[in-house]
């Protein structure tokens, strides 16, 4: 099974390569598409990903962040990213790995408590973002919504210290 | 960033029941400010809770006395502590209500056709529906329609229903002054403008707040385990599960049926310590359901959101409507859904 390392491969030049992972296609498309939008220091490139591990065949740049995405709502897309952590070196752990819990904002809707969350978070030592992906504002210019850009910048800041 | 303090055991042993044992003896309040100091979310669930078990002092009570509690639908709402509310007033209370609910109807904002006007709004205490003996008494409002025909036995119709409970309330009671009155469960059925109206006198009398009750997909599942994890001597209807698939342009439902007595045997296989559920029997039991499906079905169950809950003792939708079916356990079901209130109302 192959494992995805931090440092196997050479870093690209001014180059910095996100991975999210999480069963929400549409909402990983989403949040890509924000991402990019957004000045970054050096060039941006995001990997989308359903689950680990990936695919072998593909050349691929070294990968800087991996997110992984959890919606509240699925108990699907948690199982499938804890699946998806066994893949994955523990010295990603060093601060290259966040995870986003998107549908917080409707706790009606939520099958997982946000504590197996936290939890989780807490055990691989990562980051926790708890957002709402989905919520659209009526006023909010272009595609995508402002909660989308707002989390994307947050990402990326994280990210660029990587 | 590490907030918390790590214990070299299993993710199992949690911060959150590592917080529990600290803050034993500490007020609910005295945690809740120990918690934000420390910056650490308290959240509180239980890892476990107690199968519902016939309480002491439900067996006092008359099974006829709350059998009209039954095999109804109710909605739920989850309401703040009264101030100033006294037992001893009830009458006074009943004649204030019928007043307002009389100029109410005539201002036209509730109009319905062919009504007559003559209503009369009862207050009384429901004895027995307490967990502990500190949880206030249970009171019940009803708006009757008094019959304009002067018939004999003047039977009066019952319009519209409504009452309100504390099971179980220890952590909220503990916060209020005794002012206060603490009964965060309210339950209505009847018409909706008519729970409007009772809502807003006593929003206006007693300086409280109702918000509706809506029970997520997680505590579906909470609902589901325990509920099937009562022992019941017969089974009066079968275990049904009901999804909503998020998908456009409408929703689809999927319906989940099974045998009550299979549902028994799967939690029975899965359920380790004798009395409580815990987290992890939730989880499994839920996984099992949502495995045979997958493997039958290839959907998988786990992506889509639980909607509603049936089995033998009580049925439940996530708009906040419940209906509880049996008497042996309807403390056990409102003690939960009055820990849900209360965690509304936090």
């Amino acid at each position: 099974m192959s494992v995805l390392r931090p440092l196997d491969k050479q870093p690209g030049l001014n180059t910095a390569t996100i991975l999210l992972v999480g069963t929400e296609d549409a909402l990983l498309q989403q949040l890509a598409d924000s991402m990019l939008k957004e000045d970054c220091a050096s060039e941006l490139k995001v990997h989308l990903a359903r689950s680990l591990p990936l695919p072998s065949n593909v050349n691929r740049p070294r990968i800087d962040l991996i997110v992984f995405v959890v919606n509240l709502h699925s108990k699907y897309s948690l199982r499938n990213v804890e699946e998806s952590l066994r893949h994955v070196d523990a010295t990603f752990f060093l601060g290259k790995v966040g995870f986003l819990a998107t549908g917080a904002g409707r706790e009606s809707h939520c099958s997982i408590h946000r504590n197996t969350v936290v939890r989780l978070a807490h055990t691989y030592r990562s980051p926790l973002l708890f957002c709402d992906l989905e919520v659209r504002i009526a006023w909010a210019q272009g595609k995508g919504s402002q909660s989308t850009m707002g989390v994307s910048r947050t990402l990326l800041r994280g990210s660029s210290s990587a | 960033m590490d907030s918390y303090d790590t214990p070299e055991s299993t993710p199992r042993h949690s911060a959150s029941s590592k917080l529990k044992d600290y803050f034993i003896g500490a007020t609910p309040l005295q945690k809740r400010l120990e918690s934000v100091r420390k910056q650490t979310s308290f959240i509180p669930t239980p890892p476990r809770r107690k199968i519902p078990q016939c309480s002491q002092l439900q067996e006092d009570n008359d099974p006829q006395k709350v059998a009209f509690l039954l095999n109804k639908q109710w909605t739920l709402y989850s309401l703040t502590p009264l101030y100033k509310f006294s037992y001893t007033n009830l009458k006074e209370y009943s004649r204030l209500l019928s007043a307002f609910i009389a100029a109410e109807k005539q201002k036209g904002l509730a109009v319905e056709v062919g009504e007559d006007f003559n209503i009369k709004v009862t207050f009384s205490t429901l004895l027995g529906m307490k967990g502990t003996q500190r949880d206030p008494e249970a009171f019940l409002v009803q708006i009757l329609s008094k019959s304009q025909l002067p018939s004999e036995n003047r039977e009066h119709k019952v319009l519209w229903t409504g009452w309100f409970c504390c099971i179980f309330g220890d952590s909220l009671l503990e916060t209020v002054s005794e002012d206060f009155t603490c009964v965060p469960l309210f339950l209505a059925n009847g018409a909706e403008t008519n729970t409007a109206i009772v809502g807003t006198w006593f929003q206006k009398t007693f300086d409280c707040y109702f918000s509706p009750l809506a029970i997520n997909a997680f505590n579906l599942s909470w609902m589901a385990a325990m509920w099937t994890a009562c022992k019941m001597d017969q089974y009066m209807a079968a275990t049904e599960f009901l999804w909503s698939v998020p998908c456009s342009p409408q929703s689809l439902d999927i319906s989940y049926a099974i045998h009550p007595e299979d549902a028994k045997a799967l939690w029975d296989s899965v359920h380790k310590t004798p009395g409580e559920v815990t987290q992890e029997e939730v989880d499994l039991f839920m996984d099992c359901l949502y495995s045979h499906f997958h493997r039958h079905f290839k959907i998988h169950l786990s992506a889509t959101r639980l909607v509603r809950v049936s089995t033998s003792v009580a049925s439940a939708h996530t708009d906040g409507k419940i209906k509880i079916l049996c008497h042996k356990y309807l403390i056990g079901v409102l003690a939960y859904l009055t820990e849900l209130a209360i965690f509304q109302i936090d």
